[in-house]
């Protein structure tokens, strides 16, 4: 079992090199001109007005809220399914029960407006 | 085993494994020989899977695409053009946030060839054979949503940070009917390895689940921000997205995370949803055919391959979708399409689960077929109502809802028309 993880340890620890490697290569091969024009925001081509970081869309949160109840859903999801072949009667229709609750949520969700991009 | 059983199966690591003993330095030493393969063969790749979109789409728009560098075919375009990155000056925009702009294509990579660990490749060509592979799988490549957030943000540029809330709102969403349609293959299989799903498809699963696969299929689509999912990065409406302000070879990352994590994708559907390196021609009529290694990774190239094909098919053929469109489609007929399927499979499974496979297969395929058209029928339904709409008011439900339901919050459509000075309708 911990034999399994110390090859994604080990190929965790050696994967920055593979993007490293070309970028090395590029500050090595590339000009070092600096200018203040060159290393300005390029944005859209012309001057940047104004500050980026700001407040956002309160939309995407909604999204993101609701994407955090389904993910948690499939957590659960993933064991039932594995060991499906061992499960019990009872267990299939708590299961079914839950993925309906769930259901329900998107629902509630829907029925809110919460799904609407405005 | 000698040498040459080893060369002419493709055990290579086998062999050292024998030949070296059981020191405790030579799991690591194989693991790291194997890393590395892995890892050359995923960047290199690359050039060559550019180059083939490249003159796909250059053929399928009747075009002749790349004809110049290396021969009448141009196959040396993409080798070219990396030379060309590989001698820009690599610059850090003023303002950028320094750490979040160099981190986010270091990451991006990472997690593009990280998840390549648990891939199978032939029976025993695989990285490692976790137990929880598709988990694994999943997790890793939701890291590129961070990533691409990291590179939005870190930019300093207001084109960057919209593609980067627009990559997180899609990949995000998308993420859900992917997880959801991968728990129906993993009910059919019991098992969440990939070797064990592999092991599983008497008949591949594409045939038993269809909605599951074009779910999967749909979903990976816009997990690795490809056309019609392109919006992340829309050229001509938000510059280029959240790598605007990169070049060089930091652009170059985004570009291969962006085409692994797309080969991925296709091998993971070969192997999820095609049997992956099976040939199951082969064990249909022979039924002692077993796969060896060099047939083993022959055919899950050809599979990949041919799933890699649609993807860039789709590229050439689909207009991109506006956000909202994105969003709802995902919503309001993938998620709650999925949640019906993973639960009719279930109970399904349950029902079938001691027949053969013939029953099994059927049971599967004709409730996937009646889930299928419900599911179209509702859209049909839809699209039939908004038309109305649309005739009624002479403008678009899409455009007016939000307009209604921002207004005051109530769903006072009489109320709202007079004050918004809704247009009259078309015909008078």
């Amino acid at each position: 079992m911990l034999a399994d993880w110390q090859y994604i340890g080990i190929f965790l620890a050696i994967s920055p090199i593979f993007p490293a490697a070309p970028v090395l290569l590029q500050w090595l091969l590339g000009p070092k001109k600096p200018n203040s024009i060159k290393n300005s925001a390029y944005e859209c081509g012309i001057e940047t007005v104004g500050d980026t970081w700001i407040q956002f869309k309160v939309q995407y949160y909604i999204y993101a809220l609701i994407f955090v109840v389904f993910d948690v859903e499939a957590v659960f999801l993933f064991p039932i399914a594995a060991a499906y072949g061992q499960l019990s009667l009872f267990a299939i229709g708590a299961t079914a029960l839950f993925i309906i609750l769930l259901a329900d949520g998107l629902a509630y969700a829907w029925a809110k407006g919460a799904l609407e991009w405005i | 085993m000698d040498l040459n059983t080893a060369l002419r199966e493709l055990r290579l690591l086998d062999y050292l494994r024998l030949l070296w003993g059981d020191a405790p330095w030579v799991e690591p030493v194989l693991d790291l020989i194997s890393i590395i393969t892995v890892s050359t063969f995923c960047l290199l790749i690359v050039i060559f899977l550019i180059w083939l979109e490249r003159k796909v789409i250059a053929r399928m728009q009747d075009r002749i695409g790349p004809n110049r560098v290396g021969g009448k075919f141009g196959l040396l375009q993409t080798v070219a053009d990396v030379l060309k990155l590989l001698t820009k000056e690599a610059i850090t925009p003023v303002g950028a946030d320094w750490v979040a702009y160099n981190l986010a294509p270091f990451l991006i990579v990472m997690t593009a060839l990280l998840m390549w660990a648990v891939m199978p490749f032939a029976p025993t060509w695989i990285g490692v054979d976790l137990n929880i592979a598709v988990f694994y799988v999943l997790s890793i490549s939701s890291v590129s949503v961070v990533c691409l957030l990291l590179a939005g943000w870190g930019s300093n540029n207001k084109y960057a940070l919209l593609g980067a809330f627009r990559a997180v709102a899609q990949l995000v969403s998308y993420e859900v009917p992917m997880v959801l349609s991968l728990i129906v293959p993993i009910i059919l299989a019991r098992s969440m390895s990939l070797i064990g799903i592999s092991e599983a498809q008497v008949l591949p699963f594409a045939l038993l689940v269809p909605v599951s696969a074009v779910i999967f299929y749909i979903s990976a689509l816009a997990e690795t921000g490809r056309t019609p999912f392109d919006l992340l990065e829309a050229e001509s409406e938000i510059v280029a997205g959240f790598h605007v302000e990169y070049g060089g070879m930091k652009f170059g990352m985004f570009f291969l995370a962006e085409f692994i994590s797309t080969l991925f994708m296709s091998s993971l559907f070969a192997t999820i949803y095609l049997g992956g390196y099976r040939f199951v021609l082969g064990e249909l009529f022979n039924p002692n055919y077993t796969t060896g290694n060099l047939a083993g990774i022959l055919i899950f190239f050809i599979k990949t391959f041919l799933v890699y094909f649609v993807f860039i098919w789709i590229r050439a053929t689909f207009p991109r979708i506006r956000i909202d469109q994105m969003l709802n489609f995902n919503w309001k007929f993938l998620v709650p399409w999925t949640l019906v399927l993973v639960l009719v499979v279930a109970l399904l499974d349950r029902l079938v689960a001691d027949s053969g496979w013939t029953v099994r297969t059927l049971a599967h395929l004709s409730s996937n077929i009646v889930i299928a058209l419900i599911a179209l029928g509702f859209a049909r339904r839809r699209a039939a109502r908004e038309k109305l709409f649309e005739e009624e008011f002479g403008v678009a439900e899409e455009i007016a809802r939000p307009m209604i339901l921002g207004s005051d919050g109530h769903d006072d459509h009489e109320h709202d028309h007079e004050t918004h000075g809704q247009p009259a309708p078309a015909h008078d």
